[in-house]
Parts: structure tokens; sequence; C-alpha cells
């Protein structure tokens, strides 16, 4: 009933290709970003902040990253982590060997790093594709792996291989408390969020989703599989690696190159089949929930009083996050964001059933 | 020199043997029902544990006997609880589906069996064997469960070949790889050959698992040697039963040759903390051959329509 | 407009020869030795039984498939190898047997998509979204809203295309084709599965297109009625050889295209 876009009229194509066309969205959206920035603050500790909100955040832009790729533009890709893991030792290099850097410049170069070498291993997608690709993607995942943890020069010479970062801080302010690390990563997130979406519904997005349907067809209407292919592995390098940086910084201050093994690869291809291929919306639904899940399978024994070791948990989290892949490929291939706009539809006609 | 290089090279062919082995499941799946099964590393995993744990406590004959049930079983249950309700997707959909499954079988099998370090005792000599000891001094070492892997192995490819060539169904299942409606329209039963065919995928599964299994012990990591056939597979051709072998011989071979040869020789340029390129070696040689030639050795040759 | 060069004035301006070409798939011979032209501004019709080698001829003009053997001439260049692109970029749109449209994209995509060429700005202005790029999205947008109007599809711009009926589809697939501005204009069966009602609309579109953007047509129909209504001439095809070419008068009371129907003359 409240929900509707009668009475508002668009007389502009400008105003149609606003990114919500309907007010009540607009509004929504905006409410939220204002609530996460500003309310959020007023009741989070410690815990919400490091534990959910921050690795949701981040993980949200490893997973637009590859939905950008891989939703978008139909080329599967198991090499997130190892993408991730160029991001996070360009940053660490950087502000190591120029500690004057801003922060804000580090995770850029983070990005553009993770750019260049998605651009080297996106070449062969110009000639394999399907499995064969997604093998591929496998291959610069363990040999990204596989430099970082033995090229001494990456590590600095660390001879753990284990690498920590020292004083964050933007212009001066020191980002060293959780809630202050929130807002950073928060503020990183809706801007590249924003680009994400300008570029998906633009020539560039229409030329990915063009090649992800049809890639013959798109040829013979003027689309360069080159071109296309490229920019969108290009794009998805730079949020991934921006992502890898972030992950590596702010969430974990020391790690090692296992931090971004092939596991992690699966986990953000995960995030996109359960929030929902080719929608943005559906990588932070699908962030949330990887987060979520292991977070309440923890606390469940302890809710029902029984015990449960460890391992059996893990067991079972392998377990549910397998089973829920292979129902939403099967009931809702779209995902979370899916059942999202669905539910939308609804509350659009609400009250009536049609 | 001659002497440790050709034991490298046969001790690389053996284990090659084995990613064959691995591989052979994921070719059989490809052939008749075009998914790229991502989860016949998590169900050699899964068959090793029930052969180890089942053995236990009844004689190994016994335990292989019911563990064959069980990996029936298991195809069943893929059969009728994922593969029925994706009939016609795209294949990219199907390959995620395998990659859930995979994940589901791997908690599941630690679930039910168990998540420590178990043993296959297959009976065999454990004692190295030493051969041309006339030519080279000291002679050449094999381990005797390689050499037994590879000629089970051998026996394997015999029989699938025979089978596929041969038999009825094996002329059934090249029908519905190459077209599942098309054969479905003529008669086939396309449940019941994908039925089939998971269940043999995961008889090999079984057999792979039980000589990974007595090499290295049953354990968790068994499930990432599906990581390692993937490249002999796209080296050797989806849909090639000899291409899983050649792949696996060159793979195997190839990467071990690496590490002796190649890895010093970039230890020294680049300054590297230690070798370990065959976790990559495999996939760049896979991934160069896939450049020259996309198809790989004995693929078909894929033709596109409008 | 430029003044048409002497080769093409004597050539009848001509705009695309094509000039014993052949093409085989192993020991398949689909076209053998074919010659024939398209003059501007003309609706060329391409007719033949099944199997005739008619789209595999289009799939040749589009850089689909190279010809083993023969020449084509397009806008009075002789063309060498190229790839469906070089065709796109030289201004030749198609549209497919079997609908070929971007299935998960909204109708309004998939038209804006055949604009891609249109479109000059690039991923920085792209991501912000201002100045240049929002003004050349708008501006494209009103474009394809004229092709939207003039095709009468406004209803479904915001549907998925997967969605649509296939007489709708087929139209958005012009509109796609359309959105390019083409020089020349390939419709494979464009009514093929269609109702009466719906062949006359399209019917209608093809001959509006030809009259009110001067685009040349050449088209591959099964509908002997479409054929004779809409098209100037006619080249007929059988096992992959030229039988008769002509006007469909012409056509219509050759020997040889009355035995490849009915299946006399093998």
């Amino acid at each position: 009933m409240f929900y509707r876009e009668v009475g508002q009229f668009k007389t502009s194509y400008d105003a149609d290709e606003a990114i919500f066309p309907i007010a009540q969205d607009r509004w929504s959206v905006i409410v939220l970003i204002a609530f996460a920035s500003l309310g959020v603050p007023l009741f989070a500790g410690q815990y919400l902040y490091t534990e959910v909100l921050i690795p949701v955040l981040i993980l949200s832009i490893a997973a637009i990253g590859l939905n950008i790729l891989t939703g978008y533009c139909g080329q599967l890709s198991l090499g997130s982590g190892g993408f991730m893991a160029v991001g996070a030792y360009a940053a660490y290099n950087l502000a190591l060997r120029l500690p004057e850097t801003n922060i804000i410049l580090v995770f850029l170069f983070a990005g553009v790093m993770a750019m260049l070498v998605g651009l080297l291993f996106g070449l062969p997608s110009l000639r394999i594709k399907g499995f064969y690709l997604a093998v591929a993607t496998l291959a610069s995942q363990f040999f990204l792996e596989w430099a970082f943890a033995r090229v001494k020069w990456f590590t600095n010479y660390a001879p753990s291989g284990s690498v920590a970062v020292g004083r964050i801080e933007l212009f001066g302010i020191p980002i060293d408390t959780p809630g202050k690390t929130y807002i950073f990563v928060l503020a990183i997130t809706v801007v590249l969020t924003l680009a994400a979406k300008n570029l998906v519904r633009g020539r560039i997005g229409r030329m990915w989703m063009a090649i992800r349907d049809m890639d013959i067809a798109a040829e013979i209407i003027g689309i360069r599989p080159l071109h296309a292919k490229l920019s969108a592995f290009a794009v998805s390098s730079f949020y991934i690696g921006v992502a890898g940086a972030l992950w590596a910084f702010l969430r974990l201050g020391s790690w090692e190159p296992l931090a971004f093994d092939v596991n992690r690869s699966f986990q953000v291809l995960f995030m996109i089949i359960i929030g929902g291929l080719g929608t943005l919306l559906g990588s932070f639904l699908g962030a949330a929930f990887i987060v979520l899940v292991p977070i309440f399978l923890n606390q469940l024994p302890s809710w029902l009083g029984i015990a449960m070791s460890t391992a059996m948990i893990s067991h079972i989290e392998f377990m549910l996050f397998g089973a829920m892949i292979v129902l939403f490929l099967i009931a809702e291939p779209h995902g979370l964001a899916r059942l999202w706009a669905i539910g939308k539809e609804k509350l659009r006609l609400w009250p009536f059933p049609y | 020199m001659l002497g440790p290089v050709l034991e490298t090279l046969i001790g690389g062919l053996m284990t090659g043997v084995l990613y064959s082995l691995v591989a052979l499941g994921f070719v059989l799946i490809f052939k008749a029902s075009g998914v790229f099964n991502f989860a016949q590393g998590a169900m050699v995993l899964f068959a090793a544990l029930s052969l180890a744990r089942l053995s236990e406590f009844m004689p190994l004959v016994l335990a292989f006997a019911f563990s064959v049930l069980i990996m029936i079983a298991l195809a069943y249950a893929i059969e009728f609880l994922v593969l029925r309700h994706l009939v016609n997707q795209e294949g990219i959909i199907l390959f995620m589906a395998t990659l859930g499954i995979a994940y589901f079988l791997e908690g599941f099998g630690q679930t039910l069996w168990g998540s420590d370090i178990y043993k296959i005792g297959l009976g065999l000599p454990t004692n190295p064997i030493f051969i041309l000891e006339s030519v080279f001094p000291g002679g050449l070492l094999i381990d005797p469960v390689e050499l037994i892997a590879a000629i089970i192995c051998a026996v394997m490819v015999l029989v699938l070949a025979v089978f596929f060539q041969v038999t009825r169904v094996g002329r059934a299942l090249r029908a519905v790889a190459d077209d599942h409606q098309a054969a479905q329209s003529v008669g086939i039963p396309l449940n019941q050959i994908w039925l089939m065919v998971w269940a043999v995928s995961g008889l090999v599964a079984l057999v792979a698992g039980m000589m990974w299994g007595a090499k290295l012990g049953v354990q968790f990591s068994l499930s990432l040697i599906a990581l390692k056939a993937l490249p002999v597979l796209i080296l050797g051709g989806l849909t090639s039963i000899p291409g899983a072998i050649v792949g696996g011989l060159i793979i195997g071979a190839g990467e071990k040759l690496a590490e002796v040869l190649l890895a010093p020789v970039l230890i020294r340029t680049f300054d590297l903390a230690g070798g370990g390129i065959e976790n990559w070696f495999a996939y760049v040689l896979a991934l160069a051959f896939l450049l020259v030639r996309p198809q790989g050795l004995f693929g078909e040759r894929i033709i596109e329509r409008v | 407009m430029r003044a048409p060069s002497e080769h093409e004035i004597a050539a009848g301006n001509v705009l695309l020869a094509v000039e014993d070409v052949s093409l085989a798939f192993g020991g398949v011979k689909a076209v053998a030795g074919v010659s024939f032209d398209i003059r501007k501004g003309e609706i060329r019709a391409i007719i033949g039984p099944n199997g005739a080698g008619k789209t595999s001829l289009l799939n040749i003009i589009n850089g689909f498939y190279q010809p083993q053997h023969g020449r084509i001439t397009f806008k009075g260049r002789p063309r060498a190898a190229m790839r469906p692109y070089d065709a796109a970029l030289g201004g030749i749109a198609r549209t497919f047997q079997n609908v070929a449209l971007f299935k998960g994209m909204t109708a309004l995509d998939n038209i804006m998509a055949g604009r891609t060429l249109k479109m000059r700005r690039g991923l920085f202005w792209q991501l912000l979204r201002i100045g240049p790029a929002l003004a050349e999205e708008i501006e494209q947008r009103r474009r394809v809203e004229e092709i939207i109007d003039f095709l009468k599809i406004q209803h479904i711009r915001k549907i998925q295309v997967g969605k649509l009926p296939y007489g709708l589809q087929k139209r958005v697939e012009l509109g796609r084709a359309l959105a390019m501005e083409p020089d020349l204009l390939l419709l494979d069966e464009p009514m093929a599965g269609m109702n009466l009602e719906e062949k006359e609309d399209m019917s209608r579109f093809i001959l509006d297109v030809n009259a009110h953007y001067g685009t040349t047509i050449a088209l591959i129909e099964h509908d002997m009625g479409v054929v004779m209504d809409l098209s100037d001439r006619v080249l007929v095809l059988d096992h992959g050889v030229k039988i008769a070419d002509g006007t469909p008068a012409e056509v219509q009371a050759d020997q040889a295209v009355i035995d490849a129907y009915l299946g006399l003359s093998h």
C-alpha cells in the first residue's frame, strides 16, 4: 500500500535512468546508509564490529568484484583468493617501502596491482571458456599462493613468512579502534558499490552481460570479446585486490599466504551463488550469509546445551554450505537477491495478491 | 646424474598413474552427462574413509564390498537429490552444483567416519624394490604400492574402454553425452544412465582412494588430489579416457622432474624460500597447452554454431 | 554523403557483391560457387529448401564463416577475411533464425546494447556516470526509445527478454539490429513461427525500415506470399548452388525453382 510507484511519473530519461527509479527505494537506501554510518556506532560493540560488520563489508567488496566477472560477464573464476593476496601484499610492500604514503593511495595501489595481474591471467579467457577457464583461474590461484610464500622479497625476508602492518592513519587520524575502522571500511564500500552500480547499468555493463548471455551474438552487434572480457577481469580484480588489502590491513593485521588460499576463492564464489549471480545486492546478502552462518553455528551448541567439538562444527559448516549451494542452484539460481525482489514485488501489489 | 633423474621420472610416472585414476572418474561423468564433476576428489576421500573405517572391524574384502554399496547409494542420492533437478541446465550451473556436493561430502564424510588419519592395510610389501642394479650403482628405487596401483589402473582402463566401446550401455552413455534431449527422445532413460555412470565413477573413486590411502594414509588432504587431477584433464581432454591416462603420466612425470631440475634454478635466480613448484607447475603446463590446443590432447574439437 | 565512385555506378549501385563463393564443412558443401549482388536500398530475398545453404551464406556475409573460395565486395571495397566485429563496424547487422537475444537482459538493455558502437565514453566517465557519460547514455536512450516506439514494444521495455513470447522476442531482436543503424540488414527467417497477424506486423516493419531509413535488407524467408510481396529481387538456392535469380515474378515462373521445391530434379 505504501510501496508504490503510482503517481511518480518520470518526465525525462534522466529520471528513469536513476539508480532507484522508485522514490521509496531511493529513500530507504539513503536511510540505510545514514543508519549504518550514524546509527550503528551508537550501539555497536567491539564484537559486532570486528566479527560481523567489518568482515561483511570487506567480503562484500570482494563479492562485488567476483560478481562483475562471473555474475555479469559470465567468466567463472576460482582465483579470487590469489587476487586478494596480490592486493594484500601490494599494499604491504607500498606501506613498508614508502611509509609516508596516504592509506587511500595504498589501497588504490593494491587494486591497481591486482588489476594488472588480473589482466594477465585474464588473457587466456579469449581462447578458453567455461570449465577450462575455471581451471585456468585455479592456475593463477596456486601460482600466486606459491609466489607469496616463496619469493622472500614480497614478505620483506620475514623468516616465518608472516607479515604484519603497523599503525594505520588517514590524514593524521589514527584508525585504531573498531569503530573508526568500521566507518572507514563503510565509506570505501559505499563508494565502490556506487561505482560498480554505474558501470553495470551503462555501456560497459551491457557489454559484459551480452558476452555472458551469448558471446557470438555480442560480437555480431559490435562488441569486441577481447575488450569486454578483459575490462571485466580488470575491474573485477581491482575490487578483489582492494578487498584483499582491506582484509589484510583492517581485519587480520598480520597474515601469511594461507589467509588467501583456494578456500578463500571458494568462499567468495559461494557468496555470489547464495547471494545472487549478477546482482550487487546479492553480493552483500551473500557475504552476510557466509559470515553469519559460522557465527551462528558456533553459538548453537551452547544455546542447545549440547557439547560439540570445533571439528564437528566445522564439518557441519561444510555440509551446510554445500547443501545451501545445491539448494540455491536448484530452487533459486538468482539467490537471496531474487528472493528479496520477489518480496518487494509482493509488497508493491499489497494488499492485492496479483 | 642420469640415475637419480631416471628414478624421479619413474616415481613421477607412478604418481601420474594415480592422478590418472582420479581423472578417469571425471572423464566418465563428463562423457556421459556433460557434468564437470568437481566432487570427484571428495568422492575419493569419502570412499577411502569408508573403506578405512570399515576395514577396522572386518576383512578388507568385505569392507571393500560394503564400500561399493555405499558408493552406489551415494550415486543414487546425488542423482535423486541433485542431478534430477538440474537436467538441461547450463554446464556451469551443474559445475557449481558439484562444488556444493564436494563441500557437503567433505563435511559429511568426516562427520560420519571421523577426521583423523586412518590406514588402509593392503598387505603389500612396504619395502622398496630396487631394479636395474646392474646398470646403475645402487639400482633404481620403486615403491611397490605405486607399482600395483599402476597395474590396477591399467586393468581398469582396459575394462572401461571395452565397456564404453562394446556394450549396449556404453553406446547409450555416448549418446547421452552427445545430446541429452535427443537421447531421451529415442528412449534412453537419462536418469538410469546418470545413476550408472555416477556409480561407476564412485567405484573408480573407491579404487583411487584405496591406492592413495595405502600410499599416504586416509586423511582430509586426499580430497585435494582432485585439484591435481584437473590439469591432467585439461591436458588430456575432458572426454578422452586415453587422454586421462597420458595426461596423468605427463603431469606426474613433469612435476617431479620440474621439482628436481627447474626448482633449484628458480631458487637460485629469484632467491626463493624453497621450491614446492609442483603445486602450480602442472597447472601452468596445462594452461600453456590449452592456449595452443583448447580441446586438449585427445579431446573432441568444439564447433560453434548459431 | 560522399558521391558514389565510378566502380559503384558501373555495378549499378551495388552495396554488396558476392562472387563465386564456396564454403564446405569437411566434405559437405554448404555453399558452392554462388555469385549474386545486393543493390543499395533494395529488399533482397534468399529462398530455397531446407539445407540449401541460405543461413551459411548470411554467415559468410557477416564474417561468422570464412569462405574457402570466392570474393566479396562490400561498399565497393573487396573484403579480406573478417570477424563479425569488423562486419558490425562496417555497417552489417543481422537477426537469427533461433532468436539470439541476451536472455538475462531487459528488452531495453538488449536494444541499448545495439548502440555499443555509437558510444565512446571510457571506463572512467562510466563509473562516475556524470557529465559526458550521462549525456551520452541519455542521448542514446532517446534514440533507442524511437526504435521502441517504432516497433510498438513500449510495454515490454523493462522485461527480461527470456520471459517474452517468441513473436515479441523477434521484434526486440529486430530492434537491436536497427539500433546499429546498419547499411545492410540481414534477416534470417524473421517470421518463422509467427501467426498471420504477427507476420503482417513484421512485414510492415520491414517495409517501413526500408522506406524510412533507406536500409538495404537481405532476408531469408519460407513464406512465399511474404517473399513475393516484400522483395524487389529473389535469389534461389538449392544444395548450395544458385538455381535462379530475378524479380519475384521471374523466379516464380522458373522451371528449375518449381522442380527444386517439388523435388522433381532429384
